[in-house]
C-alpha cells in the first residue's frame, strides 16, 4: 500500500524557475590588487533568496566564493551585503522582490576594510559597539523577588532598539561613516539607546557623555539611510534624535 | 611549493581599504542631504566672495564701484537665480532638519516634509525668477 507522502510529488509545471544573472564583486587579497566584478547565471525560483543563489554558486559553480552566513533566517546578522546598491540581508531578500530582467549586483558592505569577496573586517564596528557599554549597569540591589520589576510602559520605551542583530547594515549605509570611520555609527547609538532609556539602568549619564563626543550623535546628518537599511525595521534615525535630545537635557 | 602566495607584489596588503563599488542607492533622506551639502558649500563660497568685495570699500570706493559694476551683467543675473535657488532650498530643508531633530514625529514625516520642501521651493522660484529676469534684461 503506497502512502501518499512517500510518492514523489508530481512535478507541478506551475512552479516556474528563472535564470537570474548575478554580478558579484570579488576580491581575493592573495591574487587581486583591486576588486573585480564577475557574473554568474543561476537557476532560481521566485521564492528563493539571494542567499540561496550565493549557495548555488558556491556549491555548483565556484567554490572559492566567500561570504558569511549562519542562521539563514535573519537572526544572526552575518550576511549584510549591498544588493543592487542597498544594504540588505541576503537571507531576507527574495528573488521575487528584485527586478530579474536586469542583473543583480552583489557586493560587500561599504566603509569597513574588505577582507575577501563579500567578507569585511567587522572589528571597527564592534569596537564602537563595545565603547557605548551595551550592558546593564545597575547601582542598586534587585527587589525582594530578586527581579528588577519594570512597568509595561517603561519596557515599551526602548522596545524598538532591543531588536538589533548587529548586522552592520545601518552603519555601513551611512555616508558620514564612509568618510569618517571614527564616527560611532547608528548601530552603536541604537544599542546605547536601548540602555539609556531602560528604567533599570543607572549609567545613562555615562553613555550620554560618551555619545556627546565630537564623533558621537552630533555626526548624524539625518540621511535616513540607516532606517531604510535596517532588516529589523528599527526606526534608527528616530532613536538617534531621541539620544540627541537626551544629551541636551543631560538625562534620558 | 606554494610559489603563488610568496610571489605577490612586495607590499601586498592583506585587505583592500578601497571603498568603492556601485553608487549607494539612498532615498529622499540621502538626496536631500546631498543637496543640502552642495547648496551649503555654494553659499559659503558666495559669502566669502561677497565679504571680500564688500571689504574693498575700505581699500578704495572706486575699486569697490568698479567690481560691483561688473556684477550688472546678464550672466551675473542668471548666477543670482542659481544663488537664490540654493539659498531657498537650504533654508527650507534646514527647517525640515530642525523638525526632524526637535519634533517627536519629525522622522516619521521626513519624506512628506522633503516633498513639501520641494513644493515650497518651486513656488518661491516661480514667484521670483520671472520678476528677477525681467529686471535683469530690461535695462
Ligand atoms: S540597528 Fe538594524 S541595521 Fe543596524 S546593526 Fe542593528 S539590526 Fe542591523
Ligand atoms: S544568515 Fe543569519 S541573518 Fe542572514
Amino acid at each position: 500500500m503506497s502512502t501518499a507522502t512517500l510518492d514523489a510529488p508530481t512535478q507541478d509545471d506551475a512552479v516556474q524557475s528563472f535564470t537570474v544573472t548575478f554580478i558579484i564583486r570579488r576580491f581575493d587579497p592573495e591574487v587581486d590588487d583591486e576588486p573585480r566584478w564577475q557574473d554568474f547565471d543561476v537557476e532560481m525560483f521566485a521564492t528563493d533568496r539571494v542567499l540561496d543563489a550565493l549557495h548555488k554558486i558556491k556549491w555548483e559553480q565556484d567554490g572559492s566564493l566567500t561570504f558569511r552566513r549562519s542562521c539563514a533566517h535573519g537572526i544572526c546578522g552575518s550576511d549584510a551585503m549591498r544588493i543592487n546598491g542597498r544594504n540588505r540581508l541576503a537571507c531576507k531578500t527574495l528573488i521575487k522582490d528584485l527586478d530579474i530582467s536586469k542583473p543583480i549586483y552583489v557586493e560587500a558592505i561599504k566603509g569597513l576594510p574588505l577582507e575577501k569577496d563579500l567578507v569585511v573586517d567587522m572589528e571597527p564596528f564592534f569596537e564602537s559597539y563595545r565603547e557605548v557599554q551595551p550592558f546593564l549597569i545597575a547601582r542598586s540591589e534587585p527587589g525582594a523577588g530578586k527581579e528588577r520589576v519594570q512597568s509595561v510602559a517603561d519596557r515599551a520605551r526602548f522596545d524598538d532598539t532591543t531588536k538589533c542583530i548587529l548586522c552592520a547594515a545601518c552603519t555601513s549605509s551611512c555616508p558620514v561613516f564612509w568618510t569618517d570611520g571614527q564616527y560611532f555609527g547608528p548601530a552603536a547609538i541604537v544599542n546605547a539607546h536601548r540602555f539609556i532609556f531602560d528604567s533599570r539602568d543607572d549609567a545613562a549619564k555615562v553613555r550620554l557623555d560618551i555619545l556627546n563626543d565630537k564623533e558621537g550623535v552630533w555626526r548624524c546628518r539625518t540621511t535616513f539611510n540607516c532606517t531604510e537599511a535596517c532588516p529589523r525595521g528599527i526606526q534608527i534615525t528616530q532613536a538617534i534624535a531621541e539620544v540627541k535630545q537626551a544629551v541636551m537635557r543631560g538625562k534620558p | 611549493m606554494s610559489v603563488k602566495t610568496a610571489g605577490g607584489s612586495p607590499t601586498a596588503p592583506t585587505t583592500s581599504k578601497r571603498i568603492s563599488g556601485t553608487l549607494y542607492r539612498g532615498r529622499e533622506g540621502m538626496w536631500s542631504w546631498v543637496l543640502h551639502r552642495i547648496t551649503g558649500v555654494a553659499i559659503f563660497f558666495f559669502l566669502l566672495v561677497h565679504i571680500l568685495d564688500t571689504a574693498l570699500v575700505r581699500v578704495s570706493p572706486e575699486a569697490y564701484n568698479a567690481v560691483i559694476g561688473t556684477y550688472q551683467t546678464p550672466i551675473m543675473g542668471v548666477g543670482e537665480v542659481a544663488l537664490v535657488a540654493a539659498i531657498v532650498f537650504h533654508a527650507f530643508n534646514g527647517l525640515r532638519i530642525i523638525l526632524i531633530d526637535f519634533w517627536s514625529k519629525g522622522s516619521r514625516y521626513q519624506k512628506v516634509m522633503f516633498y513639501v520642501v520641494i513644493g515650497l521651493w518651486v513656488v518661491t522660484m516661480v514667484g521670483f525668477v520671472p520678476r528677477h529676469l525681467i529686471n535683469v534684461f530690461s535695462h
